[in-house]
């Protein structure tokens, strides 16, 4: 079937943002546009990489667009396992000219250049926003860019694994040693490691963002050495997380919500939580006011947040996540603070010295900490 | 052909010379075969669609729309048609002596990779130059790679098949070791990228036309292959082998050569795609390259029967399906995988329609009875 994928939570993730201060006030003007005034509905356009329902990456985007199709005076054009070449170039284009798309959002890292800078320049009256937070005042003032903090949700399923881990082994498979993706290793090691010094994180680069049988490998690589609690940074952690579940081990999820992969093994995870970002763009489109173009949040402004707990989480686990989640939507929390030692003993950040979630330092972060198991490059 | 139609004809010469409509019967037949098979596959569509529940016509109307329906929509079309019709000669060339070479996915992104390392010296210098080194680098590193497929089969009688397949996993996971490693720009932070070779070193879309440089340079090779296959001793060496290798050997054909330089040309073509990719869309090299153009080339190839003319109205078919593809998700909420099962009956039709030819008379020369 064309798959649309699950929206039933529709409601209570709205509900939520609604409550929350800060993005409700835009989120709410999202909702009560005036159709009677929109004679003509803005029509905005999703581009993925893969499939839309690939329980990750590209499912967290097409889930935030089917709620946006329920919403008045927009419609909703998508596309999906467009490849980032010239392909994407002219889908935007049509979509442009066939479809009569005025925002766009091409959601893959790799859209952005030259293809989405190229188009945006030869249409400078539509408005393009791309995932990936790449955007600097260089650009074309109709592009921008949008990305979330998911690091400290990975922080958390740390803490979480922390909780779970019997064998004090815990692992992550990962598509690239980019900045990135080592944000999320790291996190999620010292997540563990400020419950238990003692969890060893190992890591497995599969060196392909999707690619389902290294995949597997990797997972089945890892349960042999022990490693009772997995999670991942790849596109679709569908058959990391299904063969968790096989091999009797414990899971934290990834971009989406897995839990129905794994409902015996599933922790909690780290997932997008992308509605907030487009009814942002939507509202302000919608208002005729400038969209802005860069565009960053975490936990506090509801960009990312934490599937619900699964069965196999103690209490004493629930609560030490919940605890420190709090802590972060305060404001200020440093996962990145000096002492800090890479995986060879380097000193990485002096001590003194922290980096809260916002600091740029961490978008060119190039080792791996202390405690895990791996090697880059 | 049976012994019983050729018997009389080679007795009674004057009533073949006189049947003068044989040649354009049997371009016809080269043509009316492949256009029923792809009607044939339409048809098992329709049924497929209407057991979804959606209309054949609207189908249809909608890939006229998104793939050759407008000026717009012809350019999408062609576009993505450019970057096969190189890959799909790395297939059709060694397919005229029988190999099935599907390694070329490996050729394109090292072909790519070296003319990126080749520019980046001369990136000062002018353009022209920089193409030239791009062009004779990459090719040069595709004729390699494909090369070692083929002198494996030649001089080990290693197959082929399984030779290029391993070698293009071999040849990614290089690609990415160079990229993600020495050749890496450090300012690539989380997109791996070599240096980049210079704005002012870009080749631009096709004046008036506006599409992708590889279709001028994708037709120009198809042409030249077609010539060297259908008008060269060279072509007709490797036709004779690829019909009967012991029956060439015997002959005293070069055949390890013929397999070698059939390979070369093949992986050439393939590695210049990379290098066109390189210079006309990313100036850098990086995972982008690896976009599965070699493995759509494989389908086009086998589509076109390895004849590198009708490698042209093959890769517009292909393309035309994957500018169309876009709309009728858009407009149908049809999945992406819609367009590959229609790809799939179409390639699976037009393979079977192989054992149309010679099945009717019409065809056939006249003048026997």
């Amino acid at each position: 079937m064309p798959a649309t994928p699950p929206t039933h939570t529709g409601i209570s993730r709205r509900t939520l943002l609604q409550g929350t201060a800060g993005v409700a006030g835009l989120a709410a003007a999202g909702l009560s546009a005036h159709p009677a005034k929109a004679a003509k509905d803005l029509v905005a356009g999703f581009i993925y990489v893969g499939p839309k329902d690939d329980y990750g990456y590209n499912q967290a985007h097409a889930e935030a667009a089917a709620m946006l199709k329920k919403m008045p005076g927009i419609k909703v054009v998508e596309e999906e396992k467009v490849p980032e070449t010239d392909d994407v170039s002219k889908t935007m284009e049509s979509m442009i000219k066939l479809d009569g798309a005025t925002l766009l959002f091409p959601t893959s890292f790799g859209y952005f250049d030259p293809y989405m800078l190229k188009t945006a320049a030869k249409y400078k009256d539509i408005q393009f926003r791309h995932c990936g937070g790449l955007w600097t005042d260089k650009n074309p003032m109709n592009t921008g860019s949008y990305f979330g903090y998911i690091g400290m949700c990975q922080y958390l399923n740390g803490i979480a694994a922390a909780h779970a881990t019997k064998t004090k082994k815990i692992g992550f498979i990962a598509a690239k040693p980019i900045p990135q993706v080592l944000i999320n290793i790291n996190s999620f090691a010292l997540g563990a490691r400020s419950v238990d010094p003692s969890i060893t994180t190992t890591v497995i680069f599969t060196g392909e963002w999707s690619m389902p049988v290294k995949e597997a490998e990797a997972a089945n690589s890892l349960a042999d050495q022990g490693i009772d609690v997995l999670t991942c940074h790849v596109d679709g952690p569908k058959v990391i997380m299904e063969t968790a579940e096989r091999r009797g081990i414990y899971a934290c999820g990834y971009h989406a919500d897995q839990s129905k992969l794994a409902p015996k093994g599933y922790l909690t995870g780290a997932e997008w939580n992308w509605i907030t970002v487009y009814k942002q763009f939507i509202a302000d489109e919608q208002g005729a006011k400038p969209l802005p173009n860069f565009v960053r949040g975490g936990l506090a402004q509801n960009f990312v947040k934490m599937s619900p707990f699964g069965p196999a989480l103690s209490e004493a686990g629930r609560k030490n996540v919940t605890a420190v989640k709090a802590e972060i939507v305060k404001g200020g929390f440093a996962v990145f603070k000096g002492p800090m030692k890479d995986n060879k003993g380097n000193v990485v950040i002096p001590a003194g010295k922290s980096y809260p979630e916002t600091a740029v330092e961490l978008e060119s972060q190039n080792y791996l900490v202390e405690g895990v198991n791996g090697a880059i490059a | 052909m049976s012994t019983t139609t050729l018997a009389p004809a080679v007795s009674n010469p004057p009533a073949r010379v006189a049947d003068v409509w044989y040649p354009l019967r049997r371009s016809a037949e080269a043509v009316l075969v492949p256009l029923a098979a792809l009607a044939g596959a339409v048809g098992l569509f329709s049924v497929f669609l209407l057991a979804l529940g959606q209309s054949p016509l609207d189908f249809l109307d909608l890939v006229w729309r998104g793939a050759f329906g407008s000026w717009f929509s012809v350019q999408n079309t062609v576009q993505r048609a450019s970057p096969l019709l190189l890959t799909a000669l790395c297939v059709a060339i060694p397919g005229q002596l029988g190999l099935v070479i599907i390694g070329g996915e490996a050729a394109i992104v090292l072909g790519g990779l070296a003319a990126t390392v080749a520019a980046l010296p001369l990136i000062h210098t002018a353009p022209v130059i920089v193409w030239a080194a791009m062009a004779i680098a990459g090719s040069a590193m595709g004729a390699f790679w494909i090369g070692l497929s083929g002198w494996l089969r030649a001089k080990l009688n290693v197959n082929e098949v399984i030779a290029s397949l391993v070698l293009s996993y071999i040849g990614l996971a290089l690609f990415n070791h160079f990229v993600e490693g020495v050749l890496r720009d450090p300012a690539s932070l989380n997109k791996p990228s070599t240096y980049g070779i210079g704005d002012q070193n870009m080749l631009d879309t096709v004046p008036w036309l506006d599409v992708h440089p590889g279709m001028p340079a994708g037709i120009a090779a198809c042409i030249v292959c077609w010539v060297l296959i259908y008008r060269t001793g060279f072509g007709f060496a490797s036709r004779v082998t690829g019909g009967n290798i012991r029956a060439a050997q015997l002959q005293g054909l070069p055949v390890t050569k013929l397999i070698l330089t059939a390979c070369a040309i093949g992986g050439g073509c393939a590695g210049l795609a990379g290098a066109i990719e390189v210079a006309a869309e990313y100036g850098r090299a990086n995972a982008s390259l690896n976009a599965g153009y070699g493995y759509t080339g494989i389908l086009i190839a086998f589509l076109a029967r390895f004849n590198p003319l009708a490698v042209m109205p093959m890769a517009i078919l292909l393309g035309g399906l994957g500018a169309a593809g876009g709309l009728l998700q858009r407009r149908m909420g049809l999945p992406d995988a819609t367009i590959q099962v229609l790809q799939g009956l179409i390639f699976v039709s037009i393979l079977a329609s192989d054992t149309l030819y010679g099945r009717f008379r019409w065809f056939q020369p006249r003048g026997t009875a």
